[in-house]
């Protein structure tokens, strides 16, 4: 006879909000798990026939802000049968009370436990995330490895930059989706809201099977890796019938006819980026070798002067933003940014709304965009990416900006009013020498001057800021070896010297810089194999998590589950970072299609360590990168010749409309 | 709402501002900011049915339509009741006192009446915070005017089922600031009072003080004879 349980159980979509409230007053930032965002959407549990939990893996102050997440939130909620909520990684101090008190991963809009969803969906854009993935598979109740899942548990989907190679998590995924998402979702939402419909067929396995078979969907389970004896991958097969050798990336073509986000998410809580944020395109063929994001997002796809327009004046009225973010790979490229920019200073002049550029390139950056982007009083902050710090370099890296052109820029911002401008660079990349880091000193050194002497005055500032190169795949840099962390940390040392060389100099110079152990556990987790999960779960069972994190990141607790646990496969560290690879071996993700020919990627590379410059396609022949052809897509970039008409001035006082 | 920090409160207020319409007036300068001031702020962790501020503006405008525009420009649980034309005057010096309520779940109501009056006795209950000056020990007792245990007249807020305490208290404005975990460090002094679950407080009330030790309307005194225009 079975002993009746004294706790009912719950009831699914039940808020779990008063078992969670009590433990609030003792974390920090409660509100960050309260909800209630403006814009956010609690619907009825019971009516909904699909349900999303969406997650970004990371704090709610970063992944709130996410235009993905935020994107695919908006267009899964407008289906009138599903449902959609959001999730974010609880911070460790919430995390242990959770345990202590048997609260699970919990959505913030309602405060459902994730588990009684159909699909958890999670968007990587680091690596660093994946410790973050295992915190909340576990916090939700749901077994770590996909592999011991049964049909009380939704299918675990991975999406976002990193889903370019999620053989890593491979082991804690049920699946993952390339590229973009605002279709994918659609489809799979359609997929599990029929299979529901017709009883659930077959369980688990035959909704990931039909997920497989769009070609779109990676089911990893479905494949098998065989290994060579040297520790190398010998193949990568599928392991049933009807499931395709290649899962193809997706790409949205027409983004005026996706407009979102158009009613983006406003949080009482603080967050990293407090501004309305509107893609002006997606995709970027400028070829920069190390840029993952270049790469896998091609073809070019702008969205025209005119949606861009309405999204801001619909974004701004609903959200109450007093900034616009106008995002991109490099957004100075858009074929009317000129026209887009003095069109919505003119719209919002005098209302304290200020315009950003998260991303300018040094050559697209010129006095009439500085003016447009200055004119409403506010300047955001301007950051320049030459990444390179020798000509040589930058050549190797493909970003064909000339040290005259970032002068000439930058002087250009000084003498427009800005005091302060950021530079960022990359240290490590492949064929560096200590040489072509130490040119960035010269290079600051000569922005400090020339603005100075543009500007008549020692008021004006530069940052140096340096990240460490990360080898990612679907680049030309996918063969590439790491630099090892000691190297990197005595380069940086040596340019922090010669910055302060020149002391009148160096004092208008500010210098950031991460050391080189991350980026190594980066590269680890961004080209590593199946094999690569063990070492993750090793790491997150000691403690890791929130490895983005400077204060949270251990480097030794990576190194030390490493070689705990891969000494079994015949491989270590070393063997997926410092090593180069060759032409003929068989990378992790080569059944994964980003569209990209290996051949050319090959190509690339070869090009890269000869100092052999490729330009852009946009305003150049075809160089045959094949994702066109491969993804039956196209460049689509404008003129479309339309302005930016004034908008009438709306005074008084927005009084609701009666009921 | 009672997790949304003073700051938290502020930057949405701002938005709602903006999203109402609302002809705010800027400071001058770098970068500009719009005219707020708010009056003695609850602390985060407590919720409020009574917070004040005052609005500089560019350009008169009626204050019932603005009061409906910012409360539906404002997110649910956070509601405008009332907006008044200032007179002159400091809203902030209106506030003398705070009428502040107290759910302890789980503690028995006759301890908490034993350990209340332990405390009003006391001539003087010394407490430590965590202050911006570093950790201070001040009294609790002077400020308090008033601290009751009232019988739970309806059931308290969300939780129901479970023995729950209420204390209501009536805290004179002072430096430093008393506020009611104070109070309850107070009764952690003077009885041991130890709550097995985090109390739930609300703030009830605040303005000014009466002879007769009741709170009135701070914004009374702007009611009658106002002035017309901004300020």
């Amino acid at each position: 006879m079975s002993v009746p349980s004294t706790t009912p159980r719950p009831v699914a979509g039940e808020s779990v909000w008063p078992r969670l409230e009590p433990l609030l007053p003792q974390v920090t930032k409660p509100i960050q798990y309260v909800g209630g965002e403006l814009g956010a959407v609690v619907k009825d549990w019971a009516a909904a026939t699909v349900r999303w939990a969406l997650m970004y893996p990371d704090a709610y102050e970063v992944g709130l802000p996410n235009q993905g997440v935020q994107i695919l939130y908006e267009v899964l909620n407008e289906l009138p049968d599903v449902l959609a909520e959001r999730t974010y990684a609880v911070w460790p101090d919430l995390e242990k009370l959770m345990r202590a008190h048997g609260v699970p991963q919990f959505t913030v809009d309602a405060h459902r436990s994730v588990r009684d969803f159909d699909v958890f969906g999670v968007s990587f854009s680091t690596e660093l995330g994946y410790t973050n993935l295992l915190t909340a598979i576990d916090l939700a109740g749901i077994p770590l490895l996909a592999a011991d899942r049964t049909d009380a548990d939704p299918v675990i989907v991975a999406g976002g930059h990193a889903a370019f190679n999620p053989e890593p998590i491979a082991d804690f995924v049920d699946a993952a989706v390339l590229g973009d998402g605002e279709e994918a979702v659609l489809e799979i939402t359609a997929i599990v809201r029929e299979w529901k419909a017709e009883g659930s067929p077959g369980g688990r396995d035959e909704l990931l099977l039909r997920l497989a078979r769009t070609e779109s969907v990676y089911v990893p389970r479905f494949y098998d890796v065989d290994y060579l004896p040297d520790g190398r991958i010998q193949r990568v097969v599928p392991n049933r019938a009807d499931v395709p050798f290649r899962v193809h990336k997706r790409t949205t073509m027409d983004l005026d006819a996706w407009p979102y986000p158009k009613k983006p998410l406003v949080p009482l809580a603080e967050t990293v980026h407090e501004r309305y944020a509107v893609e002006i395109f997606r995709g970027c063929t400028r070829g920069c070798r190390f840029c993952q994001a270049g790469m896998i997002t091609r073809p070019v796809r702008e969205r025209s002067i005119t949606t861009v327009g309405q999204m801001v004046q619909q974004g701004l009225e609903f959200s109450g933003f007093h900034e616009v973010g106008l995002l991109s790979l490099s957004s100075a490229d858009h074929s009317e940014i000129g026209d887009m920019c003095s069109g919505l200073a003119e719209q919002y002049a005098g209302t304290n709304v200020s315009l950003s550029l998260p991303s300018t390139r040094v050559d697209a950056f010129n006095i009439d965009l500085a003016q447009e982007l200055s004119r409403n009083g506010r300047r955001t902050g301007l950051t320049f990416a030459p990444e390179g710090g020798s000509e040589r370099i930058r050549k190797v890296i493909n970003k064909m900006v000339s040290k005259e052109d970032l002068i000439r820029t930058v002087v250009t911002a000084y003498t427009n009013g800005w005091r302060q401008v950021k530079l960022y660079f990359m240290c490590g990349l492949p064929t560096e020498t200590d040489e072509d880091v130490l040119e960035i000193a010269d290079m600051a050194h000569e922005v400090i001057r020339a603005g100075r002497a543009a500007t008549g005055s020692k008021d004006i500032r530069c940052t140096v800021s340096i990240g460490g190169f990360v080898p990612k795949p679907h680049t030309p840099f996918q063969w590439a070896a790491m630099e090892r962390p000691e190297v990197i940390d005595a380069r940086l040392k040596l340019l922090k010297q010669a910055i302060n060389a020149d002391r009148s100099l160096g004092r208008a110079i500010g210098f950031r810089y991460h050391d080189g152990e991350p980026s190594l556990i980066e590269g680890l987790l961004s080209r590593g194999d199946r094999r690569v999960g063990a070492v993750i779960r090793k790491v997150w069972e000691n403690g890791g998590r929130f490895d983005g994190w400077s204060e949270h990141f251990s480097y030794q607790r990576w190194v030390d589950a490493a070689a705990e646990v891969l000494p079994a496969f015949g491989v270590d560290l070393d063997w997926y970072t410092t090593r180069e690879r060759d032409e003929l071996e068989v990378l992790p993700w080569d059944h994964l299609d980003s569209g990209l020919d290996k051949d050319w990627l090959w190509q690339d590379w070869q090009d890269s360590l000869s100092e052999y410059e490729q330009d852009d396609c946009r305003w150049t022949p075809c160089f045959d990168c094949g994702v066109c052809p491969a993804m039956d897509t196209e460049i689509q970039i404008g003129p479309t010749g339309k302005k930016l008409l004034p908008l009438t001035p709306i005074n008084g006082l927005k009084l609701p409309t009666p009921q | 709402m009672r997790f949304t920090s003073h700051r938290d409160f502020a930057r949405a207020f701002e938005r709602a501002l903006r999203r109402a319409g609302v002809p705010v007036a800027f400071s001058q300068g770098f970068t500009p900011h719009p005219k707020i001031s708010y009056a003695s702020a609850a602390p985060t962790g407590v919720a409020s049915e009574a917070e004040y501020l005052e609005i500089g503006l560019r350009e008169q405008v009626d204050p019932a339509e603005l009061r409906a525009a910012l409360d539906a420009a404002l997110s649910p649980g956070l509601d405008v009741l009332d907006a008044v034309v200032a007179s002159g005057g400091s809203l902030a010096d209106r506030i003398e006192a705070s009428h502040w309520r107290i759910e302890l779940p789980e503690v028995d109501p006759r301890v908490l009446s034993a350990a209340v009056s332990a405390f009003t006795t006391a001539e003087e209950v010394l407490v430590e915070r965590m202050t911006k000056q570093g950790r201070r020990t001040f009294d609790a007792r002077a400020a308090v005017i008033a601290i009751d245990v009232v019988a739970p007249t309806e059931t308290p807020s969300e939780v129901a089922g479970v023995p729950c305490a209420i204390l209501e208290l009536v805290v004179r404005q002072v430096t430093p600031s008393v506020r009611p975990d104070d109070v309850l460090s107070g009764l952690r002094v003077v009885a041991a009072l130890e709550p097995p679950v985090p109390p739930r407080v609300t703030r009830l009330a605040q303005g000014t003080l009466t002879a007769q030790g009741a709170i009135a309307d701070p914004l009374d005194a702007d009611r009658d004879g106002a002035t017309i225009g901004g300020h």
